[in-house]
């Protein structure tokens, strides 16, 4: 039986996730020390964890709410106003959903109509462009550069809009390259998104983890844009609780009253253990979030510092916990840089390129792993690249 | 917390370079502190975390609580320093509670500790009471887990 003519042709067109080749051999290999993973590699602060037990205990095993418990819409909101100075309803501008990916994939459905334009900034997370795509846009990629921090810049912007653009697509603190976006880029972003009249899905799931003093910004709490745009976020990154499935996404009413019909027609409700420990998380985990940002920081700080000192120059990110450095002086591409490195040192790192084609001459590098580790890792890339170097000399 | 300190007391292995890198600051300033901090006191040692119990079966190691009656003129420091005397003695600790020192004694069998406590310790001057408990495992020391080594192993699954 042919079943691709059963299957949905769009669907069939969608190419697999780049990471997962990588991962693939690295599962078939001994002794890989892979820098591969984008988790928190810290299990969930066990007075969280404890909470869902707790509600286990007590027998509450039934669905919640569709928009989720309303003491969690009460909490998740409230954290948005002491940490981002955004107020929302919790009943009419809240849904809690099964991670922040289902967020993204419900706000991209009921905005985009079939021929829509979506703005998405590369590289980026792997999930936007097929995403848009499911829901019937055009995906339209606007390529951030090393040379901005890998920011994106209102100029790009303006270019890539055209009559048809619907909605711009702002992943930062950005999954893979680490970039932020401050408030005086977010304000030049604004005025473009405003005089265009378009819409933004912020992903803001790295939310809490953002170095050097910088607090992350969310554009909605720019002038004029609370009312243009949804913001996605969730307790994965933030509190190492990739593995309980819950984001939110928060937004103008009508908007996430269209996201609740869908979800709860898809859905039905996040599940009710982990929002039992959400509610614990955003009352009691503020020292957590604070904890294990100052551990990634260390990390951080050594990785940057291990890339540039063995000549693989490496921009400062600024948030999330991956590192972006530029192999292009080795003189491979990115794929091969990292099957090259995995075969003959077997360290796993993702090419640039699983994240957009301008990711080519760069590869991720995820420090979500403990200093230990990271140290050996770094030791085998650092022999790596001095082997490379001789070859090209030799 | 002091994070050079914290830093060093999880791993004394880093390198100042690294060290430097971390915390972020220069490399010089990162030696001078640690060279200070050792001055002080406030760093007194290096030492590896053994598990002795993989490596050597006959180890023991007890907890030995002391009710005593402090003297006069110096309270409890005399008879601290007469227990700290005997290299059979780890640690020696001054507790609030029912008893007044917590002693941590090593032996190379359980018999050899008893007959420890009863011939040198309990017959000290002063000595009101002892109270013995043998280590039978640990499964956490120093805040490191030698329980289920198996827990470093990474059970994060390849998603995307």
């Amino acid at each position: 039986m042919d079943y691709s003519n059963y299957l949905n042709k769009s669907i069939q067109s969608v190419s697999p996730s780049g990471i997962r080749k990588f991962f693939d051999i690295a599962n078939e290999m001994d002794d890989v020390i892979s820098l591969s993973i984008g988790e928190p590699d810290f299990q969930t602060p066990w007075h969280i964890r404890d909470e869902g037990i707790h509600s286990l205990i007590k027998g509450k095993t039934w669905y919640s709410p569709n928009r989720g418990f309303s003491d969690l819409l009460k909490e998740v909101t409230r954290y948005y106003e002491r940490r981002f100075n955004l107020t929302y309803s919790p009943s009419e501008q809240t849904l809690v959903t099964v991670g922040g990916s289902e967020a993204i994939d419900l706000a991209l459905r009921v905005l985009v109509q079939p021929g829509d334009e979506v703005i998405i900034p590369q590289p980026s997370f792997v999930c936007y462009e097929p995403l848009a795509v499911m829901a019937g846009g055009v995906p339209v990629i606007i390529n951030t550069k090393n040379e901005d921090n890998f920011r994106l810049k209102a100029d790009d912007l303006r270019a890539a809009i055209t009559p048809k653009t619907k909605l711009l697509v702002l992943p930062f603190p950005n999954n893979p390259t680490g970039a932020i976006m401050e408030r005086h880029d977010l304000e030049e972003i604004a005025k473009v998104v405003k005089e265009h009249d378009l819409l933004v899905l912020s992903d803001e799931i790295y939310s809490e983890l953002t170095y050097g003093g910088r607090n992350h910004v969310s554009i909605a709490s720019v002038d004029g844009m609370y009312e243009r745009t949804v913001v996605i976020n969730g307790f994965s990154k933030s509190y190492a609780m990739t593995g309980w499935r819950l984001g939110y996404a928060l937004g103008p009413a009508p908007i996430i009253g269209q996201m609740t019909k869908l979800h709860q027609y898809g859905i039905m409700s996040a599940p009710t253990t982990a929002q039992y420990a959400a509610i614990e998380a955003l009352k009691h985990g503020d020292r957590d979030v604070k904890r294990m940002r100052d551990e990634y920081d260390m990390r951080r700080r050594l990785v940057v510092d291990g890339f540039n000192d063995m000549g693989l120059s490496c921009f400062e990110p600024l948030g999330a916990f991956y590192v972006f450095p530029c192999i292009k002086s080795t003189g491979l591409g990115s794929e091969e840089f990292c099957t090259r490195l995995i075969m003959e040192k077997h360290v796993a790192v993702v090419p640039g390129t699983a994240f957009g084609e301008c990711g080519d001459g760069f590869v991720r590098v995820s420090y979500s792993y403990s200093l230990k580790h990271l140290k050996i890792a770094l030791e085998r890339i650092r022999e790596f690249v001095k082997e490379l170097k001789d070859e090209n000399n030799g | 917390m002091n994070k050079l300190l914290q830093l060093l007391s999880t791993n004394s292995t880093f390198s100042t370079a690294e060290l430097s890198a971390m915390l972020g600051e220069p490399e010089d300033y990162i030696k001078a502190q640690i060279k200070e901090y050792e001055m002080q006191g406030v760093i007194k040692g290096y030492q590896a975390v053994v598990d002795w119990e993989d490596i050597d079966d006959s180890y023991v190691e007890a907890m030995i609580e002391l009710k005593v009656s402090p003297k006069r003129e110096t309270g409890f420091d005399d008879m601290a320093q007469m227990c700290m005397a005997f290299d059979e003695v780890e640690s020696v600790y001054l507790m609030a509670g029912v008893y007044d020192f917590l002693l941590i004694v090593k032996g190379e069998s359980m018999q050899d500790i008893a007959m420890f406590v009863a011939k040198k310790l309990s017959t000290i001057d002063g000595v009101i009471s002892t109270g013995t408990h043998f280590i039978l495992r640990r499964y956490k020391d120093r805040g490191m887990n030698l329980f289920d080594p198996d827990k470093q192993a990474d059970e994060r699954s390849l998603i995307l």
